[in-house]
């Protein structure tokens, strides 16, 4: 994505050529409505999401944590779509909730991690040189540690809180996005427009956030997607094994892993929260794949 | 290649310092400690037990003896069950997670490679269609989704293999298949891709010019190079194979290192856990070491630095 294609310098004398300049985000946004399978996939997320934010004014959605003990365990009805527990707990209502703290740790640990590894990534790359080998090397030590195994034993040992999972989530994902953005800057840091920037007296820092990094959005945007179903599937593993969200709450994880317990007798209560999770990781992995053909045309690949 | 052996190698060490660091300050630091599930325990008797495992001890001190002993590859007796050493119970534990891990990653190759090379031989044709989307129903299903779904269809429906524990070869398919689907999903596609980057060169032309059959093509020559995205996704998968048998372990009660990890960490063992997680550090670390060797060895191109 080259600086001159948003010069709006350049479009008059285009315009004037009868073929109006398209810019990066209208052309992708074009290519990308064309894949219907990442369309399909983004309608289902934002209408999931929707759903999911607004649950506690949804008129009719059972509350999921009324117990009605008389009632039970039942199987999906009229009342109950998606059945009940063994409390008689409404698993549609769950189901939603759950999906508001599932999506919810999804977005907030990708933000950390956004955060940490486009600053990191960034610096690393600008300033090159012996600070972007430091860098990157602990980078690379970072890389080789069983994180997932760290996080376990931090969240036995210290809080099973929910700001405890969004850090602990974010920092397991930022290594990726610092290479990434790393390799990204030093492609960009000897064009002209950076140039012209430092010319007219621009800070480092400004250099860095205000037009380094808004160039390296295209790949940035694309792995994000990629890190939400990434997180949500790690505070499922997490939940499975007890250590995320604590009760009453319950995200996707945790649903899975109690109807786990009662696989034999009401297998429904593992089938539909695995369904809902299922079909998330699945459309975010449909709208990342689509994104990087949109947004990173050069780089076509055919592989995930 | 010597150097960069020595280089990786020697980089092992100061991962190791990390990761055993990490852990151990985690769980001084910790609110809570190993002697606190027996409520009852009377002052003295806790005292003792501090003294027996150093617990008494300042912490600088404690943390130089816990260094000197990892060198000596010495844990000490488990917290939980203290007539045990920590290094038995890895040994004992290590070659049940090796199997399940390893029939794992083999049963995706054996799987996901095969399934890859057709739908790229095939491309754009109704084979490719299927075998991809066969592939990609594997990828979004947890495997901790998956292994009660299989429980519940194949050993409490049809009763076909046992639903848990580890005893006799009828036991290892479920946790296997719960362990694989994932990877063998990924490992087609990643195949596929490989494969039509590798069959448009020029190269396979003139293979296909002098005359060879097409299976003599697709196998001898084109598979050699297509290959490469899965042998570099080897390492990453094995570190993912080893984090999802913690749940397969604790899915199917498989006796494993994971089951370890988790119920040691949860029992405040302290010893056990610092024993396993370096355990595993180190084991991830050989294991990407030995996937960049095997790819120079594989694609002369790539030179090692």
């Amino acid at each position: 994505m080259s600086a001159a294609a948003l010069d709006p310098a350049l479009a008059p004398e285009m315009a004037e050529a009868g073929s109006r300049p398209e810019s990066l985000w209208a052309d992708a946004w074009k290519r990308l409505r064309r894949n219907r399978a990442a369309v399909a996939s983004m309608v289902f997320l934002i209408g999931l999401s929707l759903l999911a934010a607004a649950a506690p004014w949804i008129p009719g959605l059972a509350d999921p944590t009324l117990q009605d003990l008389r009632l039970g365990a039942s199987p999906p009805s009229a009342g109950h779509w998606f059945g009940t527990d063994e409390l008689g707990r409404d698993t549609f209502a769950r189901v939603i909730y759950g999906g508001r703290i599932s999506l919810m740790v999804g977005l907030v640990a990708t933000l950390v991690s956004l955060v940490i590894g486009v600053s990191w990534g960034a610096v690393a790359g600008y300033r090159g040189g012996k600070i972007d080998e430091l860098m990157m090397r602990i980078v690379d030590v970072l890389y080789s540690l069983p994180y997932i195994f760290l996080v376990i034993l931090l969240l036995v040992f210290f809080s099973r809180s929910i700001l405890m999972l969004f850090v602990a989530l974010g920092l397991v994902q930022w290594l990726t996005m610092a290479r990434i953005v790393r390799g990204q800057v030093l492609s960009l840091k000897h064009q002209t427009f950076v140039e012209s920037a430092r010319a007219l007296g621009a800070s480092d820092a400004a250099i860095i956030f205000r037009h380094i990094v808004p160039n390296t959005l295209g790949p940035v945007i694309v792995f994000t997607t990629l890190t939400v179903p990434a997180v949500i599937l790690q505070e499922a593993f997490l939940s499975f094994l007890g250590l995320g969200v604590q009760p009453p709450d319950a995200s996707w994880g945790t649903l899975v892993s109690d109807g786990a317990r009662m696989l034999a007798l009401f297998p429904w209560l593992v089938i539909f929260p695995g369904m809902a999770l299922s079909a998330t990781l699945l459309c975010f992995n449909f709208l990342g794949d689509g994104l990087r053909d949109a947004l990173d045309p050069h780089d076509r690949r055919d592989v995930a | 290649m010597t150097t960069f052996l020595i280089r990786r190698l020697l980089l092992i060490i100061p991962t190791l310092w990390v990761v055993g660091t990490l852990t151990f300050f985690m769980m001084r630091f910790a609110p809570g400690g190993p002697f606190l599930a027996e409520r009852d325990i009377p002052a003295a008797a806790k005292e003792q037990l501090e003294r027996q495992y150093g617990l008494d001890r300042p912490l600088h001190e404690q943390y130089l003896k816990f260094l000197a002993n990892t060198v000596r590859l010495d844990f000490g007796p488990s917290y939980k069950y203290p007539a045990r050493q920590v290094t038995e119970i890895i040994f004992e534990a290590l070659p049940v997670s090796l199997e399940l891990g390893g029939w794992a990653l083999l049963l995706a190759v054996l799987i996901g490679v095969p399934i890859g090379v057709i739908a790229a031989v095939r491309q754009n044709t109704g084979t490719d269609f299927a075998a991809m989307t066969a592939a990609l129903a594997g990828v979004p299903v947890p495997n901790f989704v998956l292994g009660p779904l299989l429980v519940l269809g194949l050993s409490l429906s049809l009763f076909i293999f046992p639903p848990a524990l580890w005893s006799g070869p009828q036991s290892r398919v479920l946790p296997v298949l719960t362990l694989s689907t994932a990877y063998i999903a990924y490992i087609a596609r990643l195949t596929r891709g490989g494969m039509l980057e590798v069959l448009r060169q020029d190269y396979i032309r003139t293979a296909r010019a002098k005359g060879l059959s097409e299976t003599t093509v697709v196998s001898k020559h084109a598979l050699k190079l297509g290959i490469l995205p899965v042998v570099s996704y080897l390492g990453p998968a094995a570190a993912r194979v080893i984090m999802g048998s913690v749940v397969v372990e604790s899915i199917f009660a498989v006796p494993g290192l994971g089951q370890h990890l988790v119920r040691g960490a949860f029992n405040r063992d302290y010893t056990l856990v610092l024993g396993v997680v370096l355990f595993y550090s180190l084991f991830l670390m050989l294991l990407n070491l030995l996937v960049d060797i095997a790819y120079t060895r594989l694609d002369p191109r790539v030179e090692l630095a």
